[in-house]
């Protein structure tokens, strides 16, 4: 945008500045005006839930997603990628509307704009990748629900401008999709002995000769990895690991 | 589909939390005491009941391909699937204001002990959760519907009464530091789904 300004006439680039503000107002607050586009804030914004914030070892937001889905990688970055995307466009649109919803209906308001996003990420998903889109079945719709999104919606895009809200929510859905990933990267690898549905742990034949890579020294999958309630223990573990490492994160 | 199979299937073997992991955020954010999870186990159930025979009339009516020809024969072709999510979504919504409008009027006793856990079921992953399966599965009439709904609910009450009753105790435990809180309610709700799954080959 600076540069922009600069390759213009003086007088013009004044008029451009005054027209750009007025613009700028209109779309982010005031505080926002003279920041710096990634400055340290919207750093921190980005970079925060990753770890110290994270939406779901630290919030407990958008667990009840995060746990059906984790069997493989393939359907866990897929709906990383579909929650991100309505994180980011509900909080942009939900920010930009911040001051015109009246109080008292706006969950009802929230729950329309990402019921929309979502069923716009569904037909998506239908069209390109109906394969995985089988696969995630209902739990597509339940983005909406996902607490995720009405979580940061309320906490966030509420009182916060228009760019603060969608980095808000690609930094939130990046932390979610780093714990869906990490949770579904244990499950298939021990389950499944697979990673995107390839053998990284050789082939397990029907005799032991017949085998090749690990499965050769007698290795089993360990099934239970596949099942639902593994993935609470897991996600508990990462937690654990987590809290250890971080020690102000601590439950007192 | 009997209508006794059906309830315990949905109570049991098909349990919200332990085997679809919804309304898991709520489940775990009020189970720290057993009095405020009784009081929103006992919202779900309600809320629950209410709005999956609804929204079975709404898909049934008017979602489903060739739901229309009640209105008119040509509309056989029409397929409005692709609304369900927002029509769900807006009737649940509404539902709830309802409720809430309705229990402060006429019982402002269970309103108060509900408090703030009613306006926060909207959100509630089992409750759109029990709309969404209630359309995969395809039932027959508005009984069964209903039947799935009540189920559901009473099985989501069931396990936040579990969670909430375990970790009234476990505050006196000694628990590794970094797992208390939070760590050890996922591990002991993954023991926990673990033993329900005992239920799971089960054919009733």
């Amino acid at each position: 945008m600076a540069q922009e300004i600069k390759n213009k006439p003086e007088q013009l680039a004044e008029v451009d500045k005054e027209n750009k503000k007025d613009a700028m107002i209109l779309f982010l607050s005031d505080s926002e005006e003279k920041e710096h586009f990634l400055s340290r804030a919207n750093r921190r914004l980005l970079t925060d839930p990753l770890d110290d914030d994270n939406p779901i070892t630290v919030q407990v937001l958008g667990i009840c997603s995060a746990l059906a889905i984790t069997v493989q990688l393939e359907p866990a970055i897929v709906m990383a990628i579909a929650v991100m995307a309505v994180m980011a466009f509900s909080n942009m649109i939900i920010s930009a509307l911040r001051n015109l919803i009246p109080n008292r209906i706006r969950i009802i308001v929230q729950l329309v704009v990402v019921a929309s996003l979502v069923a716009l990420v569904d037909q998506v998903l239908r069209a390109y990748a109906y394969d995985v889109s089988k696969q995630l079945s209902v739990f597509i719709g339940l983005i909406i629900t996902n607490c995720i999104v009405m979580g940061r919606l309320e906490a966030f895009a509420l009182g916060n401008g228009i760019y603060k809200s969608f980095l808000d929510g690609i930094g939130n859905a990046a932390g979610y999709g780093l714990i869906l990933i990490i949770v579904a990267f244990f499950r298939e690898l021990l389950g499944a002995g697979k990673l995107f549905g390839y053998e990284v742990l050789g082939h397990k034949g029907v005799t032991l000769a017949e085998s090749t890579g690990l499965y050769a020294l007698g290795y089993e999958n360990n099934g239970l990895m596949l099942l639902s309630p593994m993935a609470l223990i897991v996600v508990g573990i990462i937690i654990w690991v987590q809290r250890a490492r971080n020690r102000k994160l601590i439950e007192a | 589909m009997d209508y006794i199979n059906l309830f315990v299937r949905s109570i049991f073997i098909e349990n919200m939390i332990f085997a679809y992991f919804l309304g898991m955020c709520s489940y775990l954010a009020v189970s720290k005491t057993v009095k405020t999870g009784v009081g929103l186990g006992a919202a779900v159930i309600f809320v629950l009941s209410i709005t999956v025979p609804i929204n079975f009339l709404l898909d049934k009516y008017l979602l489903r391909p060739g739901a229309l020809t009640w209105l008119n024969e040509e509309y056989a072709t029409i397929d409005l699937s692709f609304l369900s999510f927002i029509m769900f979504i807006a009737v649940i919504a509404a539902m709830v204001q309802l409720v809430e409008m309705v229990v402060e009027k006429f019982a402002p006793a269970l309103y108060g002990a509900l408090g703030i856990f009613l306006p926060l079921i909207a959100v509630n992953c089992a409750i759109l959760g029990g709309a969404l399966f209630m359309q995969q599965k395809d039932f027959s009439g508005i009984g069964e519907a209903a039947t799935y709904g009540f189920g559901s609910g009473i099985g989501w009450f069931l396990a936040i009464l579990g969670i909430a009753a375990i970790r009234e105790k476990i505050a006196y435990s000694n628990v590794p530091a970094p797992l208390k809180g939070l760590g050890i309610t996922f591990i002991i709700t993954g023991l926990m789904a673990l033993g329900f799954m005992s239920f799971m080959g089960i054919k009733i």
